[in-house]
């Protein structure tokens, strides 16, 4: 058998082993936004659904100071979750990658995160509400006598965001953690560096494609976030999310509802091109390292994410 | 010679540190790399009990659990509200006995699980294979799109499918939530497959070829079975997730296809009962005994979750 035969028939396997999925995706996947990027350049239609002719209208009409002050609501409330999230995250992620216990920590991350968003969010409204757990209990305890105003507010829709994305920046962040040889810090600390520097000058710029991992996984997510300002927040907390929700089911504006789904969609992709060229970059300067070294700091299995994501 | 296909990088014998195995049971590495070293990191390992990251672990751990605990102790109440009036399993009965269309909903979330969870596992399987074995043109487009519904909000997929069935004409109801949930789950199926597959030495099945096994039989007899946990995985995490999801079932769903999610959706906007706080118990039980089930799979869970 020649080499090129051969490789005719391995190609023709790749294809019939990755068809069916490419397939499915284009249809129920890739076409869909295709459809979205076609409506938003066309006109909403008399009861509902779209017309021609072909228009700039739904991008004009997104700069709307209504839509303008929801976006930048957004854009403010989801830097600060996702900040106090990752800064939150961090030190969570060092302590389970040293820890003993690693799977056990993994189950204490992954039980909640896998429960049941609406009952997460319930819960929250049951803690917070003016006749929730919180309030009873400090009249219980005498400290207040009218339930504070503790739901329905920027506030609640930032750490319920904080709540339901944590896990989602914990385990990018152990998973690169965990590869990091912390004989490094050790050696740092011996050559007289400060515990903080040991960890900043140190430890963070070799992890830094699990922190931007973790930004893109909790940012995205949140930039997008419906239910949450939806149950918890009040009207002044309506996030961008909400809107293209109320253009679709409520206005039934579909190419505003399109035009404001694709801007998102090209944030996230802009992020994710983002991650995999900085994921990238640190596998070419791990490449750039003695043989015997890169064994340890790439380690076998990369991270999962990561190695899909490549395009190579 | 008889293949020109790129290899995974080969690793000598101390990949196996990387295994979730005691430290205690990894036998030697008969490899190049010599004598037998303790994994790494080992010796790092929890050294300051009560340091700053072990601290805020802790708490951060407890803020993930203090609402379901809340919920859960509160479902033990007598009354209806937050204000603690007495033990009581009233809610129980209620939820087991007189929630018939809770369950009905429960049922329909069931069976769109199992169903999407299977066929997302058939897909994302094989296609994972296929990409991680084999050189061809459509390899980068492939990887985009089971890359890309992962990370795009929820709202966006929900609505960019709403739309496509609506535009192709096809009746919201059953048939829409499950292929909505294939999609979502056939990238997680995708890429916890290829990292099972990353650690799966490309030489076994050279030998296969060797000793005479065609290409369908080194596929079925020795690739699916060596990934059998990676694919058994995988067809968990896509129940669990199928299950779960409220968003896109939200948009995607019709009269008549009433997930369990979108029925405590109802239950929360349009008066809160207290039989979700007993529900919530039931469900967090469900988890946790999955979560221990997987245990040995958590660590590659997280990596690609």
């Amino acid at each position: 058998m020649n080499v090129k035969q051969t490789t005719v028939r391995e190609r023709r396997l790749g294809i019939t082993y990755s068809s069916p999925m490419g397939i499915w995706l284009t249809v129920f996947f890739m076409v869909p936004l295709l459809i979205i990027i076609a409506y938003s350049f066309l006109t909403k239609g008399l009861y509902g659904g779209v017309e021609f002719p072909i228009t700039f209208d739904a991008y004009l009409q997104m700069a709307n100071p209504n839509f303008m002050r929801v976006l930048l609501r957004t854009v403010w409330v989801t830097t600060l979750a996702t900040a106090l999230t990752i800064a939150l995250a961090l030190p969570c992620g060092y302590a389970m990658a040293r820890s003993k216990h690693q799977t056990l920590w993994l189950g204490m991350v992954i039980v909640p995160f896998w429960t049941n968003s609406l009952i997460r969010i319930y819960a929250w409204i049951a803690i917070l509400s003016s006749e929730g757990f919180l309030n009873e209990m400090l009249k219980t305890l005498g400290f207040i006598k009218e339930s504070l105003p503790l739901i329905y507010n920027q506030g609640a829709v930032t750490a319920v965001l904080i709540y339901m994305y944590i896990p989602f920046a914990i385990l990018p962040l152990f998973t690169t953690i965990d590869k990091f040889d912390f004989g490094l810090l050790e050696a740092a600390r011996d050559l007289g560096a400060t515990k903080p520097q040991a960890i900043f000058k140190v430890l963070m710029p070799n992890i830094r494609s699990g922190i931007i991992t973790s930004v893109i996984f909790t940012f995205i997510p949140i930039f997008g976030a419906y239910t949450v300002p939806l149950l918890v927040g009040g009207k002044d907390s309506y996030m961008i999310g909400n809107i293209i929700v109320d253009q679709v089911t409520k206005t039934r504006n579909w190419p505003l509802a399109s035009a404001f789904s694709l801007i998102i969609t090209l944030i996230s992709t802009l992020g994710v091109l983002w991650m995999m060229t900085s994921t990238a970059r640190e596998r070419a300067r791990i490449k750039q390292q003695p043989l015997k070294d890169r064994e340890d700091t790439l380690g076998p299995s990369h991270n999962g994410l990561t190695s899909a994501g490549r395009v190579s | 010679m008889t293949t020109d296909v790129e290899k995974p990088p080969q690793r000598n014998g101390n990949h196996i540190k990387h295994k979730l195995i005691p430290s205690k049971l990894v036998s030697p590495p008969s490899g190049p790399q010599g004598p037998y070293r303790l994994p790494k990191n080992q010796h790092f390992r929890d050294h300051r009990r009560f340091g700053f990251s072990n601290i805020m672990l802790v708490l951060v751990i407890l803020f993930l659990f203090a609402p379901l605990f809340v919920v859960i102790t509160y479902s033990f109440n007598a009354a209806k509200g937050m204000r603690w009036t007495g033990l009581s399993l009233e809610w129980y009965k209620k939820l087991f006995f007189d929630s018939n269309e809770l369950w009905r909903a429960f049922g329909n979330s069931i069976m769109i699980a199992f169903s999407s969870a299977l066929v997302a596992t058939m897909l994302g399987s094989l296609a994972a294979i296929g990409i991680k074995w084999y050189r061809f043109k459509a390899r980068a487009y492939i990887q985009i799109a089971s890359f890309l519904p992962m990370v795009l909000p929820e709202v966006i997929i929900g609505i960019s499918m709403l739309i496509f069935f609506s535009a192709i004409k096809v009746q919201l109801g059953m048939f829409t939530i499950f292929a909505a949930h294939t999609t979502f789950n056939i990238p997680f199926v995708f890429l916890l497959v290829s990292a099972r597959l990353d650690e799966f030495d490309f030489s076994i099945i050279e030998a296969a070829r060797d000793l005479g096994a065609t290409e369908r039989q080194a596929l079925f007899k020795v690739v699916i079975p060596s990934i059998m946990p990676g694919i058994v995985t995988s067809m968990l995490m896509s129940v669990t997730m199928s299950l779960e999801d409220f968003v896109i079932t939200f948009f995607v769903s019709g009269p008549g296809s009433t997930t369990l999610p979108l029925y405590v959706y109802s239950m929360i906007r349009y008066g809160v009962s207290p039989v979700i706080n007993s529900l919530s118990l039931v469900l967090i039980l469900g988890i946790m005994i999955l979560a221990l089930t997987l245990r040995r799979f958590l660590k590659t869970i997280a990596a690609s979750s």
